[in-house]
């Protein structure tokens, strides 16, 4: 199952919430205010980094790129509104909100 | 047979299978980027040869389909393009009855394209899509 998460983990639990739900294998996706959560060396660095023993994680990078953010945690993918339909298609969603 | 490699993924998907969506957007316009997420998602997927099947607008989402809003015109005009949306690829656009009496919205000031209905059909969109995406908060 794809999870998706739109909140900034620095105001909302979505992410961690998620995290303990999350499945070995389960794709992660952040959009919109979400992809605070991988700009790179903040406080939930850790979390991502053993979020990605057992998922590939992925940030949009239109999103991304609004923020201003260059630099995401080792090797967060970013990928367009493309990869997130191709997401889509192989699984499907929860939408943490 | 077409092969997709995502990034940063093992797995490859073989046999491209052309889902059928249904998207539940519960924010406004102009004021969350959900509006803008669920469209530029939903062309992005019709782009790609899927089908959109409907968008449910829930909550403050009512008002992406009001014929009232009229933004300056550099700016998206997001209510007409979902109404191009539904007339050139048959997405529903379809409005929660409860959610658009609270803010004034009737038939007359829909969208061509979208209309009013029960919360009841949020249900059948999520039984005869493949997949349900939620944009919002």
């Amino acid at each position: 199952m794809l999870h998706t998460i739109n909140t900034s983990p620095f105001e909302s639990p979505a992410m961690e919430e998620c995290i303990r739900f999350v499945q070995p294998g389960d794709p992660v996706l952040f959009i919109e205010n979400g992809v605070y959560a991988v700009q790179n060396g903040n406080r939930f660095s850790d979390a991502i980094a053993a979020l990605q023993k057992t998922s590939p994680v992925y940030a949009l990078q239109p999103d991304l790129d609004a923020r201003g953010i260059s630099s995401v945690d080792a090797e967060v993918k970013g990928i367009g509104y493309d990869g997130f339909v191709d997401l889509v298609e192989a699984h499907q969603v929860n939408s943490w909100l | 047979m077409r092969g997709t490699a995502l990034p940063g993924f093992s797995a490859t998907i073989l046999n491209s299978e052309k889902v059928k969506i249904g998207i539940l957007l519960k924010e406004g316009p102009y004021n969350h980027q959900a509006a803008d997420t669920a469209y530029k998602f939903a062309e992005a997927a019709i782009k790609k040869g899927h089908t959109v099947d409907a968008v449910f607008l829930y909550n403050d989402g009512v008002i992406n389909a009001t014929n009232l809003t009229d933004p300056p015109q550099d700016d998206r005009n997001i209510a007409a393009r979902w109404s191009e949306m539904a007339k050139e690829h048959g997405v529903e656009i379809l409005a929660c009855i409860a959610a658009s009496k609270r803010r004034g919205i009737t038939d007359d000031l829909m969208i061509e394209g979208g209309s009013i209905t029960g919360l009841g059909t949020l249900t059948d969109i999520a039984i005869r899509n493949d997949r349900l995406l939620t944009f919002g908060d």
